[in-house]
């Protein structure tokens, strides 16, 4: 109790994935103090060996529980290191050594886990956690408890640990429990992808807790803190939150199958944000009018070597077979910011967003801008419906010339190999004001507003910095202004133009954008429900014929 | 019956090489036959079983590498073709185990 917080004041955390909760403190214990007593070495060898069938079994079933590939390839991994003798040989033979189960296992999996941590690729560094979660596995069933995170959990409960390992957190019954804090812990970890991917709320980086079992918390993953010891009357006003919310998501979600429309009968494309394969399976074209974004970024995520051409024009196919004859919008590498690609971005920049990011970075990277192209024009060939690929944070026209030369460039020297090859629309993100601004000197074949971009550079105003939260507004009268404008340049001109970006989900936003005659909105996957709903309840009336 | 041997080399292009799901996909594949299957990343080994995921993703063989099979057992032919064509297809086999 020396350093933790009392527990009655709020304590801040990191939202990792929205919403809200209300339950039980429910802690998972980390501490691995226990004792087993040691038998002779063939009743150690047969404690070990029960204890990895026991933890195969797990797995197995954890596996075949899986829905998304991705959490079950992470399973499947440790399945098939724990099937392997070259793993657990060493283990056995200490054992025959006189060393209890328990050490030796202990002992062979942090040999291999301080190998893995000690290897260049960061992908194979991350393999650690994986061996870790093995062995704690293993351990738990040498030591009778099972997984200590399988103990059941109260309804509702509030999952509190230290930190969490994926295959943890897929152990929990999330259809119990309700939310999850985390003392360690970030908004960009394995598990913070898999609470989102659930919408289990969800709290990182809180410090550390002291918190009574079983005692109420509520979880505010919208606000993004953890309140111990509520008020009878904040208890009150969570519960009306909650009640609000799930009655909201219950109308929105009649809206789903059908087509967006206003009140009086404008109707309104709704197509969806999409960045990961893994929200494929669990998501019905249907529900959406295509893509209006697919960000690239996560095929630069996952291993320090990039993507090839091949992985990125299998990736790309996918999404088009899954819109089915819907229009795709697919943009190019937008890394830098706020989201870094290793040995790619540069680290050392006092000021990142206004650093080399977007289109910025693959024009100075121009081989890996190209193999991007490529995979992006044969997938134009094979298209089944309109497909536009665009760039992101252009600023001035030469830029914007430049990407699409080189673009075509690729497209024609494909041809001439004789790769099957398309030019797709060519279109650009509007995120930059000075892009806004002389909105006529692009010459695209589309434009995409980007809003949080736009809103952070027109007002000057961090979009991650919380103090300035009510600053940054997208019904700024400057950010309509620049948004009315590039609306307006693209109807006098015939071409399309779309807004992607948190403002789109925002009801009170969209009567200013719909205002505006913007009639294109991309937006999360959790978010479509919503925005249908909001433009039902529209009137444009007054706004005059066009529509 | 006589033992019988196959050997077969090719060129990996998986874009983040033999790391953890390739490795798995490899290493149950050559459980699957009967033959003793080894690997090398060179022509003069060392060579390790390929039927060990850990050593097989110990060799933290990187893109582009040419990785060496060896076979030994009535369907040694098998094994070393049907390694071959797994990471000739980029170690794309649909079929969930």
């Amino acid at each position: 109790m020396t350093d933790a917080r009392k527990p009655q004041t709020p304590v801040a955390g990191q939202i990792a994935s929205r919403g809200l909760a209300v339950g039980p403190v429910h802690i998972v214990a980390e501490g691995r103090e226990r004792r087993r007593t040691q038998g002779d070495a063939a009743q150690e060898a047969a404690a070990l060996r029960d204890a990895m069938a026991r933890a195969a079994r797990d797995l197995g079933g954890l596996i075949e529980a899986q829905a998304d590939d991705e959490a079950a390839a992470i399973l499947e991994v440790q399945l098939a290191l724990l099937e392997d003798d070259g793993l657990t040989e060493g283990a056995f033979e200490a054992i025959a050594g006189g060393a209890p189960a328990e050490r030796a296992w202990r002992d062979a999996l942090d040999a291999q886990i301080r190998d893995y941590e000690a290897a260049d690729d960061e992908y194979f560094r991350a393999r650690a956690t994986d061996l870790a979660d093995l062995r704690d596995r293993v351990l738990d069933h040498l030591f009778g408890s099972g997984p200590a995170a399988v103990s059941p959990c109260p309804t509702g409960a509030i999952v509190v640990v230290d930190d969490l390992t994926p295959s943890r957190f897929l152990d929990l019954d999330w259809t119990v429990c309700g939310g999850l804090a985390l003392s360690r812990g970030s908004p960009t970890s394995h598990v913070a992808m898999l609470a989102r991917a659930r919408g289990v709320p969800m709290l990182t980086g809180l410090g550390p807790l002291s918190l009574e079992r079983g005692g109420i918390v509520i979880l505010d993953a919208e606000a993004g803190r953890l309140e111990p010891a509520p008020t009878a009357r904040r208890l009150r006003e969570a519960a009306g939150r909650i009640a609000d919310a799930e009655a909201r998501r219950a109308k929105e979600n009649t809206h789903l199958a059908r087509p967006a429309v206003t009140a009086d009968g404008v109707a309104v494309s709704v197509l969806v944000n999409l960045e990961e394969l893994g929200q494929l399976d669990a998501l019905d074209p249907a529900i959406c009018d295509g893509i209006g974004l697919l960000r690239t970024e996560f095929l630069f995520s996952s291993a320090r070597a990039l993507p090839s051409e091949e992985a990125q024009y299998a990736a790309y196919v996918r999404f088009l077979d899954w819109a089915a004859g819907r229009p795709v919008t697919i943009r190019t590498l937008d890394a830098g910011g706020d989201k870094p690609v290793p040995g790619l971005t540069p680290e050392d920049e006092a000021n990142p967003f206004l650093g080399v990011r977007g289109i910025r970075l693959s024009l100075r990277h121009r081989d890996v801008f190209e193999v991007q192209l490529r995979a992006l024009a044969r997938a134009a060939a094979g298209a089944c419906g309109p497909l536009g690929v665009m760039f992101p944070m252009v600023t001035t026209p030469a830029e914007f010339v430049l990407a699409r030369t080189i673009f075509e460039d690729v497209i024609a020297g494909l041809a001439a190999d004789g790769v099957a090859a398309a030019r797709p629309a060519i279109g650009m993100m509007v995120e930059v004001p000075a892009a806004a601004i002389r909105i006529a000197d692009f010459d695209a074949d589309f434009y995409s507003i980007g809003s949080n971009d736009l809103i952070q550079y027109v007002l000057a105003c961090s979009r991650d910095n919380a103090a300035l939260r009510d600053m940054f507004d997208g019904g700024d009268p400057a950010v309509v202004e620049l948004i009315a404008r590039t609306v307006a340049h693209g109807r006098a001109t015939g071409r399309s133009v779309s807004l992607c970006g948190d403002m789109a989900g925002d009801a009170d936003a969209l009567d200013l954008l719909l205002g505006c005659g913007l009639r294109a909105f991309s937006v999360a996957p959790a978010v479509i429900g919503r925005i249908k709903a909001a433009i039902a309840a529209t009137r444009l009336a007054g706004e005059g014929g066009h529509g | 019956m006589a033992t019988k041997k196959a050997a077969a080399a090719v060129l990996m292009t998986h874009d983040i090489g033999l790391h953890a799901r390739p490795s798995v996909k490899l290493t149950r594949l050559a459980k699957s036959f009967d033959a003793a299957v080894d690997l090398a990343l060179s022509e003069d080994g060392p060579w390790i079983d390929a039927k060990s995921i850990v050593k097989v993703m110990a060799t933290k063989a990187p893109r582009d590498t040419t990785l060496h099979f060896r076979a030994e057992g009535a369907d040694a032919e098998e094994a070393v073709s049907a390694l071959v064509e797994l990471v000739k297809n980029d170690f794309r086999n649909d079929r969930r185990a």
